[in-house]
């Protein structure tokens, strides 16, 4: 394991991610968009290829020599982010494609057994569309209710009303650990607490939060999380759901299929032990191989050295932006409660039309939606601009954006 | 990509149709009404269509989305006013080309200001957000025609 470096030079770190050095449209790349998805460095690229190059074999089957590795690898993956993350056992770590699949997962398994006729499941309107969907598909075959808690102007929760939306019918609080569309930082530890002392499990999007922040689920007393490795310097296709052990022994199975059995019978089958019972057919191995890896940087990097660069980043950026006229920023006020992200707003241009801009001038951002629909509705636009920022971006990013921002200006405002 | 392309993108006359965009609103005596909607970006238009047979009287749309696909259905809905539908399809063909590449439309005077649009081909991300308009009005004619 490395050891977490003492002074972070932003420099040596972007070095480690080959993708950054490139030109696009005859400008040098400024990749402000790493909310959707976060670059590579070369440890995770040089692990994804050793593993195809030298160790590839399916996991768990083979008596074989490349079989013992792979599923050492596979393993070990999972035994560092269990560590990682404050699991109490690695076997309560689940492998899945990514966020969507860890909550859809909960969603089709916990939700179709224990929810039922009035049975109410608590969200907030600041979800990504992947912590709302699955939830209608499930309310809609059980009778379970949808509630929100509601944000205020500042994009924050309103945590007033929590007292009055959580009741005895109250089965499941499912929220976003950090916004995406805003970069609004959750108080989750007060909701979980609340919902704890109603009787209610609390499940956590992370996807956000981990490219950003330590997680550590037992301090967090959380029943379920759920995050993509791609957003944290991992390999696409790769995703986490961690549970209880106690609360995924007690649900069915997702996916039937290879790996996930003990004895298969012509009209009945039992379940392998955890994990296993939740990975039928061959896993992503490559995928979790380099999860692991990510996890590593992260550390190596340190998370308290990234905060702080962050931080930094988004003082400066806010700093910055505040300064261009008919600029407006949405999301909280205060550093303290956000992260990574700033959406926002120019004049009468539209994100769409921004963005294309910022791309002539090589710089990548995102418009829209941002798969957040009950975002957009209580800013009441369409789509916003967002910039989202990693441990890999410089105050030179901020400059490049805003000068693109400048050009935008200029043809929109004359 | 050069500021040159950006010009060519943003001209004037777009922005112009973006900013007050023509036939704008509710149509009473609408005949037909398609909604569209470009799922990536959020823009939407709902195009309604007043007709007279195979006549169109009168043409407005509602909705938002981006200058590209706002200025084209402020454009689209001048031009295809008091054409017959069967001119109208032929006007959405012609502009569907030109966004593909086919530079010989954009000298097509009959195309109007839609010819100011010719820069959005070099945009290959941007071509969904002129073509919006057109394939609403294509999707008018067809279910125009199925109801015959």
């Amino acid at each position: 394991m490395y050891q977490a470096i003492s002074t972070f030079d932003v420099n040596k770190i972007r070095n480690e991610f080959p993708i950054l050095n490139q030109m696009v449209n005859g400008k040098t790349l400024t990749y402000l968009d790493s909310a959707a998805t976060s670059q590579k460095p070369r440890s995770v690229l040089d692990v994804l290829e050793k593993y195809y190059r030298e160790d590839n074999a399916n996991v768990h089957r083979g008596i074989h020599e490349l079989s013992r590795r792979s599923t050492l690898a596979y393993e070990g993956a999972r035994n560092r982010v269990a560590e990682w993350m404050g699991a109490s056992e690695p076997a309560e770590v689940i492998w899945t494609r990514g966020t969507t699949e860890s909550i859809n997962l909960v969603a089709a398994t916990w939700g179709m057994d224990q929810l039922g006729e009035g049975d109410e499941i608590l969200l907030t309107t600041m979800e990504h569309h992947s912590n709302i969907v699955p939830w209608q598909l499930v309310a809609r075959r059980t009778g379970a209710r949808l509630r929100y808690i509601e944000m205020d102007d500042e994009g924050k929760l309103r945590l007033e009303d929590l007292d009055d939306l959580l009741t005895d019918r109250t089965r499941l609080v499912s929220m976003t650990h950090v916004s995406n569309a805003l970069g609004t930082v959750n108080p989750v530890e007060r909701v979980i607490e609340a919902a704890h002392a109603r009787g209610a499990l609390v499940l956590l999007d992370g996807a956000q939060a981990v490219p950003h922040m330590k997680v550590n689920v037992s301090e967090l007393d959380v029943d379920f999380y759920a995050f993509s490795s791609h957003k944290m310097c991992g390999p696409t296709g790769t995703g986490v759901l961690w549970a209880r052990k106690d609360i995924l022994e007690e649900m069915s199975p997702y996916q039937g299929g290879g790996e996930m059995i003990r004895i298969v019978g012509r009209d009945e089958s039992s379940w392998a032990d955890l994990p296993h019972k939740f990975e039928a057919g061959t896993p992503n191995i490559a995928g979790a191989v380099g999860a692991g890896a990510a996890v590593d940087f992260m550390e190596h990097v340190g998370y308290e050295a990234i905060k702080e660069h962050e931080t930094g980043l988004l003082r400066y950026a806010l700093n910055r932006l505040a300064q261009i006229p008919d600029l407006s920023i949405y999301g909280p006020k205060s550093l303290k409660e956000r992260s990574g992200v700033i959406a926002f707003a120019l004049g009468d241009a539209h994100p769409h039309d921004i963005a294309t801009i910022l791309d002539s001038e090589g710089v990548a951002i995102r418009a829209g939606h941002h798969c957040a629909q009950l975002v957009m509705k209580h800013l009441g636009v369409a789509a916003t601009t967002r910039a989202s920022f990693s441990l890999y971006n410089t105050t030179d990013d901020v400059d490049r954006l805003v000068e693109g921002l400048q050009v935008v200006h200029s043809i929109f405002g004359r | 990509m050069s500021d040159l392309n950006l010009n060519s993108l943003y001209q004037q006359l777009i922005l112009e149709h973006y900013r007050k965009p023509r036939n704008k609103g509710e149509l009473p005596d609408k005949t037909v009404e398609i909604h569209m909607a470009n799922p990536v970006c959020g823009d939407e238009i709902r195009l309604q269509l007043q007709l007279d047979g195979d006549r169109i009287v009168e043409a407005r749309h509602v909705g938002q989305g981006c200058s590209i696909s706002q200025a084209a259905v402020s454009m689209m809905t001048n031009l295809i006013k008091e054409k017959s539908l069967t001119e109208a399809e032929g006007l959405a063909q012609r502009f569907t080309a030109m966004m593909h590449g086919d530079e010989e439309v954009a000298k097509d005077r009959s195309m109007g200001d839609l010819r100011a649009l010719q820069g959005v081909s070099k945009f290959p991300v941007r071509i969904k957000c002129a073509l919006l308009a057109f394939d609403a009005l294509q999707e008018a004619i067809k279910e125009t025609r199925g109801r015959d």
